[in-house]
């Protein structure tokens, strides 16, 4: 086991101190070190994007990043966006229109989706399911998930 | 519709009441659960898939930074656990008969700790030939798993003995004279793979003992009084040390309803003397907790050349894996279910559940239901075809009447089947292909199954202010249980969902709830429920008789949390009823009811039964599913295009949460049908990850499934409500593979139809194209 390295990195807009041996992911360090639980830990090998995260802006996944790689970076976890109206839009219709079930993909659902409307404020179905195809949910199907995030964008769009 | 235009809250999209947690991120599963002092678990699998344990070496691990204790089979007395047949310790004792299967469990203080503490254990095994296949079970002198199994409590006639686990006889009529009546008699050999059920949450538990010996265990699970019950029988502890809680599910399909590491992680808890939490890893998850079984079916189906069916048998094989778990309750519910939705007069099914060295199959979505129907639908199909009848036509010819009991004389009160059938008949004809080298068929298949089971409480309180807590002990596992029953109680008190909270389950203080499976919480817990709020709404009209001066039968509950008198304005809020009750006369207002599904699964002057695992099994839900494909013949990659699935449930409480249920499993059905496999490499699974074992992604799925919900009510359901959980996968893979056939001309009987099969099939028919 490697010995714990010191890093700073931005998470969710503040500066946050860490310590975490260099062979620890992001996931380990949000989830045990920093008890962030939002980020899931549902494959550990990149595949299942339950842990999704945003790094300087891109949806990473925390499971395959290493902490100390981090230092100086931006992480953005559900918890950073705040009052971010369109991740509230976001919530609010997979909270309304039946795209939440066991809700264990959910967070990292809802990071790919608001990376998506970023760049496409008005997605369509296919736009929406190649966003999402990262992110896999065994409960609700896929239609309501895609549904609500156009829901979200069509909201956002007015 | 009217009918839903009168109710407050039942037939009503509401959302869940859980959804603002999980979409904030802050609903807590069993992973993110921390205690004061806890340790953190793990476990050692077998590396050899049918052994006998000649002892343990233990010394270096116990050595190794951060271990606290670990847990061998020595460690766990002679206690066996099973829903049917107990079979199964809580950790290997004695012998090992999967590979992968639990040999020692660690508790450190890091899950790296205890991870790489198991590397240290030595186990010595003495290797024994392993059984691989249930055909190599049932051979002459096959290597034995259970030596005891003659020995072991069994819940009914199982009929075991060597590797057979149980077997099951079910027959109606006179199968064998009938063929001579029949003008065509198909028979045919099905196969059906291995299903993960890949919950995205990996299983996990928590425990800790207090200075009395008595534990708290949290999990993942399906029903907290199925795992009170497990780790009672296989530590042979008291139910009444134990008391199991849940946090948020992260979705179940059945692989959270029996137990999975709950007694392990209790037993390293009492060793160590410190709170433990052990999550497994997703290859853990997939190697070490169950899966769906792999069957072998011949299915025979006679009819009349009118297309009236006249005879069906079905035999199946089915792969036990190491531990009986709820495989006989499968076996005998496959068989149950192979009649199909369908008036056939001579039926026999049967069939044998046997043990072998891989890991325990048990429930999972469908329940062995969709095994039987890819064949048994397939068979319809094809009935249909070479009698060139029209698929729906063939179909309705052969509906019960009203009134006619299932397969063996259950009763069945309510069925939409022939609305459903209509429902998807109406949908446009398919367009044929666009592109050259696609082409387009389309399939159906029907199928009925239960909700039911078991027993089942529910106990609604009135708090001071007139509030309600409603507290079932049932688990909701993702699917809306939670908001269903608070509908369903709002609705019979007349007051808003936002008055009504559930409590989480607690063996301590929720009633008894058999579990979240078989389709059942809407259905049973439901019923108990609206016993429960009647009771109370007895309670609230006493209290306020008093108080208004009138005879409780003069008084109605208003909307909104009131009460009045009939004809007048004279009304009182639930608060001051509430109020009364608590601090002046009668006592705070609490409301019980509890039940058991009792209407009986056989009619012994209808039927005859050997090895029937459920001797009550429950009502009756209906499916039509029409399905759109296209399949590039290049690479026989088949494509959904399009899906409707017509589903009677009596009455949609929540019309949205039945209608999630339906395309989660569709989607989940579909994976089943073309891509997922567990594939085992000799004794070892060779891809127990999520990059080798493929679900289907958003790209797969198709945007088009339209569910369409038909209600006939079933007379005793709460609100006319009958189950909707599992019955959407049913027909999922018979409705692709009949489109298939309808696209390739070819059918095919071995699941999953991936891209390789469908190509094989076309190079093999343009080869005799060629001939």
């Amino acid at each position: 086991m490697s010995g714990p390295v010191a890093f700073t990195l931005d998470l969710d807009g503040r500066s946050q101190a860490a310590l975490a041996p260099a062979d620890a992911t992001l996931l380990t360090l949000l989830r045990d070190g920093l008890g962030n639980t939002g980020p899931k830990r549902g494959c550990n090998q990149g595949v299942c994007g339950a842990c999704t995260v945003m790094i300087d802006g891109w949806p990473q996944r925390a499971c395959l990043t290493l902490a100390a790689s981090c230092e100086g970076k931006s992480v953005r976890t559900l918890e950073g966006y705040g009052k971010d109206p369109l991740m509230q839009s976001l919530q609010k219709h997979f909270a309304e229109g039946g795209a939440v079930q066991c809700g264990f993909c959910t967070t990292g659902m809802l990071i790919s989706a608001r990376r998506l409307l970023a760049d496409d404020p008005d997605p369509s179905g296919d736009a929406v399911r190649a966003a999402l195809s990262g992110n896999l949910c065994r409960c609700v199907g896929y239609r309501k998930i895609v549904e609500a995030v156009q829901d979200a964008a069509r909201e956002a769009g007015k | 519709m009217t009918q839903q235009d009168e109710t407050l809250a039942v037939g009503k999209s509401l959302p869940k009441l859980e959804n603002l947690e999980k979409v904030a991120g802050r609903a807590a599963y069993i992973a993110d659960l921390v205690r004061p002092g806890m340790l953190h678990g793990a476990i050692l699998g077998s590396p050899l898939p049918h052994a006998r344990i000649k002892g343990y070496r233990l010394e270096a691990a116990l050595a190794a930074p951060g271990v606290v204790a670990i847990v061998t089979g020595e460690d766990v007395g002679a206690g066996l656990m099973g829903a049917f047949i107990k079979d199964e310790p809580a950790i290997a004792r004695g012998k090992v008969r999967y590979l992968g299967e639990p040999l020692a469990a660690v508790a450190a203080e890091s899950e790296a700790e205890a991870r790489a503490a198991c590397r240290l254990i030595e186990v010595e095994l003495e290797e024994l030939p392993a059984v691989l296949t249930p055909e190599e079970g049932l051979a002459a002198g096959a290597p034995l798993l259970h030596e005891q199994l003659g020995d072991y409590i069994k819940i009914f006639d199982s009929g075991s003995e060597g590797n057979l686990c149980s077997r099951s006889l079910f027959e109606e009529g006179a199968v064998e004279e009938a063929w001579a009546n029949c003008d065509l008699v198909l028979e045919e050999v099905y196969t059906t793979q291995a299903q993960a059920h890949v919950a995205i949450e990996p299983c996990g538990a928590l425990a800790e003992v207090d200075q009395n010996g008595r534990v708290t265990l949290w999990s993942a699970n399906q029903s907290v009084f199925r795992v009170q019950a497990n780790v009672s029988e296989s530590l042979s502890l008291p139910m009444s040390r134990l008391r199991c809680l849940t946090p948020h599910v992260g979705g179940g399909f059945g692989i959270k309803m029996e137990p999975h590491i709950q007694p392990i992680t209790v037993a390293l808890a009492m060793k160590a003397g410190r709170p433990v939490k052990l999550i497994l890893s997703r290859e853990e998850d997939f190697e070490i907790t169950r899966a769906r079984h792999p069957f072998r079916i011949r299915m025979k189906t006679g009819a009349t050349e009118d297309g009236l069916l006249l005879a069906r048998e079905c035999e199946v094989l089915v792969d036990c894996g190491a531990y009986a778990d709820d495989s006989p309750g499968v076996l005998g519910y496959s068989l149950l279910m192979a009649r199909g939705p369908y008036r056939i007069a001579n039926v026999k099914c049967h069939g044998k559940l046997v043990y072998t060295n891989k890991l325990r199959f048990g429930a999972y979505r469908g329940f062995g239901n969709p095994q039987v129907t890819f064949a048994g639908e397939q068979q319809i199909d094809e009935i249909a075809r070479q009698l060139d009848l029209d698929p729906f036509e063939l179909r309705r010819r052969n509906l019960p009447a009203d009134g006619e009991p299932w397969f063996l004389g259950a009763e069945v009160a309510s069925n939409g089947l022939a609305q459903c059938l209509d429902a998807v008949a109406r949908v446009e004809p398919l367009a044929p292909a666009p592109l050259p080298g696609r082409r387009r068929g389309r399939g159906l298949a029907v199928n009925a199954h239960i909700s039911g089971l078991l027993g089942t409480g529910a106990i609604v309180r009135m708090l001071e202010d007139g509030s309600i807590v409603l507290n079932t002990g049932a688990t909701d596992i993702g699917q809306g249980s939670d908001t269903v029953l608070a509908q369903i109680c709002a609705e019979a008190l007349a007051v808003p969902l936002d008055m009504v909270r559930v409590a989480s389950p607690d063996t301590d203080g929720s009633p008894f709830n058999w579990g979240t499976t078989a389709s059942r919480v809407t259905y049973t817990t439901g019923r108990a429920v609206l016993g429960a709020a009647r009771e109370v709404e007895r309670q609230i009209k006493e209290q306020a008789g008093h108080i208004l001066e009138c005879a409780p039968d003069d008084l109605a509950l208003l909307p909104g949390g009131r009460v009045g008198i009939r004809g007048t304005d004279r009304e009182i809020p639930f608060a001051a009823v509430s109020g009364r009750a608590h601090w002046a006369a009668g006592g705070p207002i609490i409301g019980s009811h509890s039940l058991v599904f009792e209407q009986p699964t056989l009619d012994p002057k209808r039927a005859a039964a050997l090895g029937l695992p459920f001797p009550r099994i429950g009502v009756f839900s209906f499916i039509a599913c029409l399905v759109d494909v296209e399949v590039e013949e290049a690479s026989g990659q088949v494509r959904v295009l399009e899906a409707w699935s017509a589903v009677d449930v009596g009455r949609a409480i929540n019309p949205r949460l039945v209608e999630v249920q339906l395309e989660g499993a569709f989607v989940q059905g579909l994976g089943m049908a073309l891509v997922e496999e567990m594939v085992w490499d000799g004794p070892r699974l060779a891809n127990p990850t999520l990059m080798d074992y493929k679900i289907p992604t958003a790209l797969d799925a198709p945007l088009d499934l339209h569910s369409i919900i038909i209600e006939a009510p079933e007379p005793d359901g709460p609100f006319g409500a009958k189950g909707a959980g599992e019955i959407g996968i049913n027909p999922v893979a018979a409705a692709i593979a009949n489109a298939v056939r309808d696209a390739m001309g070819f059918r095919l009987r071995d699941l999953p139809l991936s891209g390789e099969r469908v190509l094989d099939a076309i190079l093999a028919e343009e080869a005799g194209d060629a001939a």
